[in-house]
This record gives C-alpha cells, structure tokens and sequence, in this order.
C-alpha cells in the first residue's frame, strides 16, 4: 500500500476514526441486508392517465453486502441492476421490502439523510453528473460544505482527495468538468464520493465508459482506495471480465430477480444456473482460433412489464420443461463453496425436473 | 502484393484535418488495403480516427470544416472525386455503413420495409412491389421472426437488437462490395452481441462483401475479423493477422492494450495499465505520437515520425524496435514542412 505517502495520511485517518465510530454492528453485522426488495414502476395510459400496468424492475430481490467486500452484480439491460442500485441510496422509493443498514431498518431507524452519510454513488457518465458550472474543486468540497464544514476546510479535503485520486490539485482543482478527458472525470467523481467519508460507494457501470487503457487505471485507483479507507464496493457491470477481477462476490440478476448469488471463483467455475453459464458464453473469445460458434442465447430478453410465469428464464432456456413455466424454482445450495446459491429447477431434487434427480451440472452446457 | 487480385480497397496518405475554433488533426497519412471478401477490424480508443476513416470512406464528413487530402480507391471508383449523382450511386450500392445507434441511423417516421425499399428502389429502379419483396426477403436472411409482421413496424416498436438486424439488412439490401460497421454491438447486451457478430459472420460468407469493422473491444475483433489494424492518433500502428496481433503484438501500444484487457486477469495483482492519455492533435504529429506514454521511448522516438516496418506479408509495425528484426521496407514518411 502507499503507506509511505505522507500526504494522504490524514485524511485516511479521519476517514478510519469516523467509520470506527459509526461502525455499529460489528465486523460479523452484513453492511447491507436487503430482503424482498421490490420495485414497480407504473405505466400510465389513456386520457386519465390511469395506471395501466407496471415494469417490474426489481420483483423479490434478497441479498446481503458484508463489510468490506466487493458485491459485483451483472445481468443484461432491463435486469434491474441499476434500480437495486438506486434502491440502496436511496434514489429511488421502495415498493415493498427492507432495508438494513448495518442494523439499522432505513425508514424506521435509519432517515435517508441519515443514509446518505454513509453511502455514496459513482454513475456511468462521468460528464453528466458533474455540475458544469463549478469547478472540479468546488464539486468534490460541495457536499461537505452542504453538510456544515468550514469552506476552508472542504477546500483543503478537496485537494487532499485530487491528489490521491491522481489528479494534481495546482493543475486540476480549477478546471470545468469540460477541461477533462473521460478518465479524469471518472477519477473526479469518485473523489466527490469519498469525500462525504462514505462506508458503501456503489458503482453503477462506473468504468464502462473509458477506454480499456484508461479503464485499467481506474480500477487499479479503485482497488487501492478500497483497502485504503476501508470501504464496501457494490459493483454493476456488464462487463464479466471487470466484475470478476473486482469483486468478491458476484450476484446475477435476469428480469428483476436474483438467479445465482455466490463467491466469485465458485460462479465462474460451477455457472449453476444456465443463464449464467449463457452470459458467460457470450463473452466473445479471445482465441483467435476457437471462435464462438452457436450463439449462446437467441433473441433478446423479454419484456419486465410483463414476465414469463415460473421461472422467468424459461421463454429462453435450452432445458426448459413444463415444470420450468408453472412453478417459480426455490432458491437452493449449490455444491461447493459457501454461500453459493441458484435458483433454478434442475438444481432442487424434488422440483419434478427431468435433470434434477441426477443433480448433475449441467453437463449439457459444457 | 499480387497484381492477379485487384484490392477492394486502396487507401494512401489519407489526411484529414477538421478546422473551426480549433484543428484537429483527426487523420495523418493512413495507408490501407482490403482484398474483395477480407474482414479486417480497426481496433482503437476513442480519439483514435477510426470513426473519421469510415466516414471519410463514404464522404459523410462536414465538407465546409473538413480538409482531406490523399488517394481512396473503391473497385477502382476515386472516392476523393466523387460528387453529386455519382456519389449517390456509390453510397449503398458499392459501400454501405452500420452504425453505433440503431435508434438514431433508422428514420422514425418510415417503416423498415419502406426504408430498405426506398433504397433498392433508388439504386435499382424496380417497382415498389418488387422493393417490398427484396425487404422481406432480407429481414428473412437477418432472422428476424415474423418477418411479414416486422416489416411494417416502425423502428421504435423493435428491441435494440432487432434494430441492428433490420440495419444490417438495409446495408445489405443492394448487396454492397464493402461494407463499414462502426461499434454496430457496443449498445447491445451480451447475449445480443455475439448473435448479431454471428450474423455478420455468415452473411459475409453468403454475400462475400469485403467489411471494414471498427470497434475498441479486442475480443469483438477476434470473433469478427480475419486482420487486426490497431490505430493510435490518426492512424495505424500495427496490423497483422487476428493470430499475429493477438499472440505476437509488436508495438508497444498493441501490447499494452492487451495487457490492460481483464481476460483471465488476477484479481490479487494489479493490472497492467498505459500511464497517461492519447494526445490532443492540436497539431499535425512530426514523431512517434505514442512515445510520451511508451516505455521503450528513446529520444529519437521524440525527433521524427517513426519507421513502417514489415516484419512479413500483410504485417506491419510504425516503431523503431521493429528495426533490429525486419529489413526497413518503407522509410519514414518526412513530415511537411510547415
């Protein structure tokens, strides 16, 4: 670690004392324990503007966040990563289900001001959510300003963050986010995250939008700044290959529903349920001499206001049975390394699957 | 190079300059080929001119900002000439171009079958009934299910990646020599993505059409392309076959692109990044314009543009480390006098 480098010594130590003080529950507590979370948007029709029907953007979905992990969630467009995502700031209103912020139930024990203390958010486009009319400087001091402390102090914490994040304060602080490269921008916001002493900063497609040169960057600058303030990452992407390096635990979703959660090397090996194993087939190869042949998956994901019945996948699985689309698959264990679970029929012995009993993985996948 | 097949493509020297408040050199002397039935991606980051080169290929940049100079060269057809009702006539019929954004290349207001018809209308002069028959036939050969159906549909009622099918068979519907795709499954999900390259795939085969495919994913260029064209400030550093860019990367910028990709990377070690970013191309490159981020950087690299060399048929390396390996084929290129 860059232990050796007097200048940002402080500010980590401020940083450290504070989430010792708010570190409530303990190491053992999960940060975050989300249950049955659910989120519906309404679509509107007609001259009343009466609510027709609803996309259901995130419909059941149960996960915990331990501290100081990495949770990396993936899925396709329209899975509803981004609405759990904003479910957990707090940006958008849950339908139904909790919330636990490190034992406190957000609502009851926990107000969203409260909330925003300790979690932050890094979006996709690093330009449209920079203010273009403040200064670099003036966006990383703002919050802390807006949260009592002195300008001068919120200015020094802003250069203190610059220069941490790699980007030279003499040079830097007076810029318009429109003097700024892609990756400058991103490194900008992810010091205005860390600059309201976050414990959870989740990261919504953050370095989808860089260039693979400066992608790397990024994620190395956010590796070190996780073990170096203490932080919890909850990571989305579309990019396996991202998610796998960075997390230590990956979720994926499809259509609003959580369908395998687990550590990160047992769901890249075992792929327990087939859409995992189809989302990891469609990463395009890198040899040049064993290209994809049959594409994983035809067609694309059906419509969220209207999901297949069952289980959601079935309209698009190559194991599909009748038992697939009349029942919802429980949630069960998968072989192997703790904490890894999937929910699909051929994985639970008594779902009536013709490939359950056996309770092989999926040989026909390989 | 054989004189017994005729290149689709020639391009030589090509350099485009774009100026209004300030000038951008996008394009310094870009030399390319492409045989009939070729498939060759251009790799690069943004900034690169990789966008600019297919545009200029189909004359689409702003005339008035634009200054380009050099030689294109489609089926013998002088690019750089071309005007008016010529220039029509090549547009969609000897080249034609995918693009990005499905959403935004479709016109909203016509229906697919009325927009690929308006097309093999316009360059074959058939009636509208046979124009219709050729749409449908089309959206047959991109799959789409229920062709007749989605033949009237507008292009908002159709998912991304349905979208991009229906693009395709527009650019395939007067059944083009070269066709230019431009990040065409950078908006599309996964799973999509890998069912639209396959696609392309086999209807390059079935059509035998040469395609000129830009992209910043190396793993797309190696499901697509039978050769690899890495492009850095304006133009190409390296090319090479798929198996030589990929397992044999010469320039140091080609192999730093390969190193940060994340496939099969460590989590417990840090990733191999390039220090700092592109540069601006305020002004037109006199040398190497990688060798401020370069690590072999030497301090001619800093005084003149640096050598073409090609270490062996159809590869070639803009860089000084190549010289020990490769006999120097072509000399550096001097730059202008200003």
């Amino acid at each position: 670690m860059t232990d050796t480098r007097d200048a940002d010594i402080p500010i980590r130590r401020k940083v450290q004392e504070k989430t010792k003080a708010a570190d409530r529950g303990g190491p053992a507590q999960p940060l975050v324990i989300a249950r049955d979370l659910k989120c519906h948007f309404p679509v509107r029709k007609g001259v009343f503007n009466r609510k027709a029907t609803a996309v259901r953007a995130v419909d059941g979905v149960s996960f915990t966040v331990e501290k100081g992990e990495t949770l990396g969630i993936v899925g396709e467009s329209g899975c509803g990563k981004s609405t759990t995502a904003r479910l957990l700031v707090g940006l958008t209103g849950l339908n139904a289900g909790d919330l636990i912020f490190d034992g406190d139930r957000l609502g009851e024990d926990l107000s969203l001001k409260e909330l925003w203390d300790g979690v932050q958010m890094v979006f996709q486009d690093s330009y449209a959510s920079l203010n273009p009319r403040l200064t670099i400087e003036e966006t990383i001091a703002f919050g802390p300003k807006m949260r009592g402390v002195a300008s001068g102090a919120a200015r020094r914490l802003s250069h203190e963050l610059l220069e941490r994040v790699g980007l030279a304060p003499g040079r830097f602080a007076g810029r318009y986010p429109h003097e700024l490269s892609g990756g400058q921008r991103q490194r900008v916001n992810i010091a205005r995250s860390l600059a309201m002493k976050p414990r959870l900063v989740i990261l919504d497609e953050a370095v989808s939008a860089l260039d693979k040169s400066v992608e790397a960057q990024v994620l190395n600058l956010l590796k070190e700044l996780k073990d170096e303030f203490g932080l919890t990452f909850v990571f989305i992407s579309h990019d396996l290959n991202v998610v796998r390096y960075i997390s230590d635990r990956i979720m994926v979703m499809y259509l609003g529903e959580v369908v395998e959660i687990g550590p990160v090397g047992s769901v890249w090996d075992k792929r327990a349920h087939p859409y995992t194993a189809a989302l990891f087939a469609a990463m395009p190869s890198m040899d040049p001499d064993n290209r994809t042949e049959v594409p994983p998956l035809l067609g694309d994901p059906p419509n969220p206001i209207d999901p297949p019945s069952g289980c959601r996948f079935h309209t698009r699985c190559p194991f599909a049975e009748s038992v697939c689309s009349a029942a919802k698959p429980k949630i069960v264990a998968v072989d192997g390394a703790q904490g890894h679970e999937a929910a699909c029929h051929m994985l639970d012995p008594v779902s009536g699957h013709s490939k359950s009993a056996g309770g092989a993985h999926l040989e026909a996948a390989e | 190079m054989s004189h017994t097949t005729p290149n689709l493509l020639d391009i030589e020297g090509l350099e485009v300059r774009f100026h209004g408040e300030r000038t951008v050199h996008a394009i310094n002397g870009l030399d390319l080929t492409l045989k009939p039935g070729e498939v060759m991606t251009i790799l690069g980051e943004s900034g690169s001119g990789k966008s600019v080169t297919l545009k200029a290929l189909l004359k689409l940049l702003p005339e008035k900002r634009t200054a380009m100079s050099g030689a294109m060269r489609v089926d013998g057809i002088d690019v750089m000439a071309l005007t008016g009702r010529a220039l029509s006539d090549y547009r969609g019929k000897t080249v034609s171009m995918i693009f990005q954004e499905p959403a935004l290349a479709l016109d909203p207001v016509y229906t697919i079958g009325d927009q690929i018809a308006e097309a093999v209308i316009r360059h074959e002069r058939v009636s509208k009934r046979e124009a219709m028959d050729r749409a449908l036939d089309m959206l047959k050969r991109v799959r789409i299910p229920s062709p007749e159906s989605r033949l009237k549909n507008y292009p908002h009622e159709m998912s991304g990646g349905m979208r991009q099918r229906a693009m395709i068979a527009l650019a395939l519907a007067c059944k083009p020599d070269l066709l230019l795709a431009d990040e065409p499954t950078t908006a599309l999900d996964a799973t999509v993505q890998i069912q639209v390259l396959l696609l392309l795939r086999e209807l390059q085969k079935e059509f035998g059409m040469g395609i000129i495919f830009v992209t910043h994913d190396i793993g797309v260029a190696v499901e697509i392309s039978d050769r690899i064209a890495v492009m850095y400030a304006g133009n190409i550093v390296e090319e090479g076959s798929v198996a030589e860019i990929i397992k044999d990367p010469r320039h140091p910028y080609t192999k730093g692109l390969l190193e940060a990709n994340l496939h099969d990377a460590d989590p417990s070690e840090t990733l191999t990044s390039i220090p700092g970013s592109p540069p601006p191309l305020d002004v037109k490159p006199d040398h190497c314009s990688f060798a401020p981020r370069c690590a072999y950087a030497e301090a001619r690299c800093f005084k003149a543009l640096p050598p073409v060399l090609k270490p062996g048929p159809g590869r070639r390396v803009a860089c000084i480390l190549e010289e020990g390996r490769a006999p120097v084929m072509t000399p550096a290129r001097e730059p202008e006098p200003a």
